[in-house]
């Protein structure tokens, strides 16, 4: 009867399954020189950014897709996908009364209403509508404080020199394949730069949705922390139900100063693709922070969506007495696939990294933690704390846990816990007995399981993220 | 007056073997009734059978509870009806605060009832009042679902959530297996406290140690899948001198050697 329960359970349909019917300006599939031409030319931009896409153009063919990781799919043709895609509409907005109602439609049927966000929940949204940044709100607030929050394209336009001066400096464009072709081809993102000693008013949260069909989203996001500054940064995905396999390599740079903090929450629900695992989102994705002397850089992500996930939030340990963070929780149902962990770079002297990872197993899921502490030769005193939990739901799923250790300095301390468990007959029928029916048990040994993670998470967000995972689970427990 | 559990020629088989070989048994209103027996003689089957754990496998008989065939039902519907096990072995859940844990599943059975669900902090004060019965430190409300609980609170636990929910029927299975005598004694107090005319007890145990506290109607003997012996009070201290293999297994007098 579990098996029965967990079956139905993770068979529950994507909720966010619908597409919205907006005129689109595409450009012709492939990628080439002149393709990025087009990009950079559509955008405005300045010089340096057309020479800094070209050149990582220019590398990212002389790389080869990387097959390392724990997860089959169908090879990607990369001359086959659409590098950009945009809204029709008109070209400046000053409120979302501008903004095409259909879009509108579409965040409402998310649960995202900008209007009472905009009121209620004091959070400054920058909604990403494929490719293109078309509202952001609180504007002023954050201005008032001096805090920048715009869309990429705008940054690249109104601070070219803040741009230019960190921009690739923690993922350079020579980093991997998909950092590669993010740099040559990346559409939109967000900016954000908080000056320094302040703390930013508000939590700043981005809304990702994938729309027009085999458009590859290529976000990119920057985000600096100056000295003593704070920083709280909410991402938050959602895409639309597809036949189609959709390409999302994204970066994220993260740059904490001397004595900053960034934290930033991740919740991520990408369609998965079907029961028989057709269709789903590849989330590639490269997300680093570098952190300076005394900064601190805590990642937590919730990845509930996406068919093959690949992803690695990191972070280097540059400066002395930095702490670096890594709080996250993965679901792998159905055929989905994710392949994600951390890596820690100790560099500076007493730097402490903290990783607490737990992954959930069920249907055919294949859940892979992989990691990396490491310990140079520099970082006297460091330590680490890792802890990664797995948790299986019935029995034809899979877990796995891949922990990479190099320490070169003898007076670091690493830890690592690793456990895996199974939700038991035993649990299950003890809730029961009390009343409780095995789809809110299942919920509630998962929400459970999950909640050293959450209770990092903004507070909307960690209800959120409840929801999301209990909604993602249902049709799965066994 | 009607009997709250009538138990009619039930058979029971678990892993291919056949457990319970024809049980009957009764329980009035408010009756406190001891199921006694050695190792292996299948009263926590009967336990586990009655609160609808699905790895038993019911060959023949019936259970009517409250005048509903109880063994149609499953475990959290049977919970909703009334019954309660109080588990030989509770479960631990990790990250599950206990009281969230307790709250969730007595709003579940109030809804089933039509009635409105109790918010935290009502439940809070329930939950407080409550905990008074089994002498519970109110910190240990807030920790996960009976994690890194000593043996003594996880029976405490037990009967404090039996205390909240209230149940028309209480199956205390081996309740007092590892309780040291401070312990036995606070658990005792609990139940006692939880004993009224609406409500009855099967308290199934392997020694007469805890009927000194809680003090039952009849009890009853199982060995061999039968019941061999039903008395009072009395047959239980008989037991304790003579120890059970003098009632035989069910099967043929004197039956095999009881273990202690």
């Amino acid at each position: 009867m579990s098996t029965q329960t967990i079956h139905e359970l993770t068979k529950r349909q994507y909720e966010a399954g619908f597409v919205t019917d907006i005129e689109s300006e595409s450009i012709p599939r492939g990628l080439n020189e002149d393709v990025i031409r087009i990009i950079s030319a559509k955008k405005n931009e300045p010089d340096f950014m057309l020479e800094w896409r070209l050149r990582a153009y220019r590398h990212w063919l002389t790389l080869k897709e990387p097959r390392w990781q724990k997860a089959e799919y169908s090879p990607i043709d990369y001359q086959d996908i659409i590098y950009y895609s945009a809204p029709k509409q008109k070209p400046k907005l000053d409120s979302l009364d501008q903004v095409d109602p259909e879009l509108l439609k579409t965040y409402a049927k998310l649960g995202i209403p900008l209007e009472e966000q905009k009121r209620l929940q004091n959070v400054a949204v920058d909604a990403v509508f494929d490719s293109v940044s078309v509202a952001t709100t609180f504007k002023d607030r954050l201005a008032k404080a001096g805090v920048i929050f715009c869309s990429f394209s705008e940054a690249v336009r109104e601070h070219p020199e803040l741009v230019k001066k960190y921009l690739g400096t923690v993922v350079p464009h020579s980093d991997n394949f998909f950092a590669a072709l993010n740099s040559a081809v990346f559409s939109d993102g967000s900016f954000v730069y908080v000056p320094k000693g302040v703390r930013c008013p508000m939590e700043l949260s981005t809304y990702f949705r994938i729309n027009a069909e085999n458009t590859g989203q290529f976000e990119r996001t920057l985000i600096i922390a100056d000295e003593g500054a704070y920083v709280s940064y909410l991402e938050g995905c959602t895409a639309p139900m597809r036949d189609t396999n959709q390409l999302h390599a994204a970066v994220v740079e993260l740059v904490a100063l001397d004595g900053a903090t960034i934290k930033y929450s991740t919740v991520q629900n990408w369609y998965p693709g079907d029961e028989q695992g057709r269709g789903g989102i590849y989330n590639f994705v490269t997300k680093r922070g570098i952190a300076h002397t005394k900064s601190k850089i805590s990642w937590t992500q919730v990845e509930t969506g996406s068919a093959v996930t690949w992803k690695y939030p990191s972070v280097i340990l540059k400066g002395d007495y930095s702490v670096g963070e890594f709080y996250s929780v993965a679901l792998a149902n159905h055929r989905q696939q994710a392949d994600t962990g951390t890596k820690m770079i100790h560099l500076g002297r007493h730097t402490k990294s903290t990783i607490v990872s737990k992954g959930i197993s069920a249907g055919f899921g294949q859940n892979t933690y992989r990691g990396l502490v490491k310990v140079l030769k520099s970082a006297e005193g460091a330590r680490n704390y890792t802890q990664c939990d797995s948790l299986l739901l019935g029995s034809k799923c899979g877990a796995h846990t891949l922990p990479y250790i190099e320490v070169k300095n003898a007076s670091a301390q690493v830890e690592h816990e690793a456990s895996t468990s199974k939700i038991g007959e035993d649990q299950l029928f003890y809730c029961q007995q009390r009343g409780i029916s095995k789809e809110d048990a299942v919920s509630m040994i998962v929400n459970g399981f999950c909640r050293q993670v959450f209770k990092e998470l903004p507070m909307e967000f960690a209800v959120e993220a409840q929801k999301l995972l209990s909604v993602s689970l249902e049709g799965s427990v066994g | 007056m009607k009997p709250l559990l009538s138990i009619k020629n039930l058979h029971v088989r678990v892993a291919g073997r056949e457990v319970l070989k024809g049980i009957d048994l009764e329980l009035m209103p408010g009756e406190v009734h001891a199921i006694m027996g050695p190792n292996g003689s299948g009263k926590s089957t009967l336990s586990q059978v009655l609160s609808g754990r699905e790895t038993y496998e019911v060959l023949e008989g019936e259970v009517l509870f409250d005048g509903k065939n109880l063994l149609s039902m499953q475990p959290e519907d049977r919970a909703h009806a009334g019954v309660f096990m109080a588990f030989q072995y509770p479960v631990e859940i990790p990250g599950v605060g206990n009281l969230h844990f307790l709250r969730t599943a007595l709003n579940a059975r109030r809804r089933t009832e039509g009635k409105e669900e109790l918010d935290a902090m009502d439940f809070l004060q329930l939950a407080r009042e409550k905990s008074k019965l089994v002498e519970l430190d109110p910190t240990f409300m807030q920790r996960s679902v009976n994690e890194g609980f000593s043996g003594g609170e996880k029976k405490r636990n037990e009967i404090f959530q039996m205390a909240v929910l209230e149940p028309k029927l209480a199956i205390l299975d081996e309740t007092d297996s590892g309780l040291d005598i401070d312990a036995l004694r606070i658990v005792s107090g609990g139940i006692n406290a939880l004993r009224s005319a609406e409500r009855s007890m099967l308290v199934i145990t392997h020694y007469q140690r805890l009927l000194e506290y809680v003090v039952p109607d009849k009890v009853s003997v199982l060995a061999g899948g039968k019941i061999v012996r039903t008395g009072g009070r009395e047959l239980a201290l008989e037991l304790e001198k003579k120890g059970y293999a003098w009632l035989g297994d069910g099967r043929t007098p004197g039956g095999k050697e009881a273990r202690p």
